[in-house]
């Protein structure tokens, strides 16, 4: 049930914005995350935008890399 | 990223010459994610994953199933929920086998199709089952707020929404044998990873919180492990382009405009103060107990549970679906006896699915 999809906001009005998944766009409320801007990469949960996410996957992927190497 | 199989490699390194080493998954979409990329198959014969209370329609108690079931055979009502707890089963009966027999009963996949549904049918009361951990229950204190905002008055919601760290502080303060948890990541988004930070405080485990890529699970699994061996007491988060440190502001902000925490029954795991939320009483006009005058207390005695069915301890990570008679033979996803085989990252369900108990007997 804590299922969320990724995708990327290309459209915002009223309080919703329009969510890209990869060329199926679906509508994702805003209450949650009210700062969250067009272009922004964002993590959507049954209807909500819960989360903006880091920009480039690489950034992330460092991250984790950082943290496996501390326990090397 | 470190790739997958150099993660195996990494994790057997780490745990080669440990004694047994047993991980609790919390979360069913963690579940469901280890079962679909085969991880049980890449670990070393010493490290083990057994599933825990995670999935919230599997520990959705028997009276709030009871109490769904009332409300939702009313002739005045419309009952929406997700599509998973539609055949969560309550002796023959289930909110499917309502919906079957003509009641009005719809899934939605967002509590604002409640909303909207309430708008198209203003002689009707629309309720909806609102289940979830911490992850969902935002979503449903923003349905409340917005019902309240635009007065609506055929609008109640039945709250089983449950927090986490009670459940789990409840089942690793008894004993249970495990080394290191893998915590929800979807639900620190809400809560942040900091939220988790009792696991090694108090509990004096290790805990992981994880994302659901094959590669962020065994990134998990490795500090998981490496922590477990070298006798590291951290909680460590792995899910760092999702999870913040202090969770999702706005969204714990309305979580407590419109909640408290409350008492919760679970399946499984009975009573446990304050890991439930209830609607505060600004808000109480939403709640479908009041709405309806419903006190729990009356349908108690109605609660029946398949007597042989496991459930409750396969919830508790203390056995596994091999274990249990039914499954497979007469419990599978088509026809559920217990709730663990309805939801589709039910322990159950997902070992059904990917042949769970013939790897198990391996």
């Amino acid at each position: 049930m804590c299922l969320a999809l990724s995708g990327k906001i290309v459209a915002i009005k009223d309080g919703e914005a329009e969510v890209d998944y990869g060329g199926v766009s679906k509508r994702a409320d805003l209450r949650l995350f009210e700062s969250a801007k067009v272009g922004d990469r964002v993590l959507v949960h049954a209807g909500f935008v819960i989360q903006i996410l880091d920009e480039s996957d690489i950034s992330d992927a460092d991250a984790i890399t950082k943290e496996i190497m501390r326990f090397g | 990223m470190v790739d997958v199989i150099h993660l195996k490699e990494m994790i057997a390194q780490v745990a080669a010459g440990s004694g047994p080493i047993t991980i609790m998954e919390v979360c069913g979409t963690h579940t469901s994610r280890i079962f679909r990329y085969g991880i049980r198959e890449l670990l070393p014969s010493n490290t083990k994953l057994v599933s825990g209370p995670g999935c919230p329609v599997c520990v959705t108690a028997q009276e709030d199933i009871s109490a769904a079931l009332t409300v939702a055979n009313r002739d005045d009502v419309i009952f929406t929920c997700f599509g998973d707890m539609m055949r969560v089963p309550y002796g023959e009966s289930s909110l499917y086998s309502l919906y079957e027999s003509g009641r009005d009963i719809r899934i939605v996949t967002s509590p604002m199709d409640a909303l909207r549904i309430a708008q198209l049918n203003p002689a009707k009361q629309v309720v909806y089952f609102g289940v979830g951990f911490e992850t969902t229950a935002p979503l449903t204190a923003a349905l409340i707020e917005k019902a309240d905002a635009l007065k609506f008055e055929n609008l109640s919601v039945m709250s089983t929404h449950k927090t986490m760290p009670a459940a789990i502080e409840q089942l690793l303060s008894e004993g249970s044998g495990i080394a290191a948890l893998l915590c929800p990541g979807h639900v620190a988004v809400i809560t942040g990873s900091d939220e988790f930070g009792f696991i090694p405080e108090r509990l004096g485990l290790p805990a992981v919180v994880a994302g659901f890529e094959a590669e962020e699970i065994m990134a998990a699994l490795y500090a998981a492990v490496s922590m477990v061996v070298k006798g590291k007491l951290e909680c460590v988060n792995m899910y760092p382009g999702a999870v913040a440190s202090k969770g999702n502001k706005d969204a714990l902000d309305l979580l407590y405009k419109v909640f408290e925490p409350g008492d919760a029954v679970w399946r499984g795991f009975g009573h446990i103060t304050d890991s439930g939320l209830k609607i505060k009483s600004e808000y109480e006009k939403y709640d479908t107990f009041k709405r309806f005058n419903l006190p729990l207390s009356d349908l108690k005695d109605n609660v029946e549970e398949s007597s042989l069915c496991i459930c409750a301890d396969i919830l508790r990570g203390q056995s596994t679906p091999g274990d249990c008679p039914y499954f497979g033979v007469v419990c599978t996803p088509e026809r559920p006896v217990g709730a663990c085989m309805v939801s589709a990252e039910g322990t159950c369900s997902t070992y059904y699915r990917y042949g769970g108990v013939v790897k198990d007997a391996r």
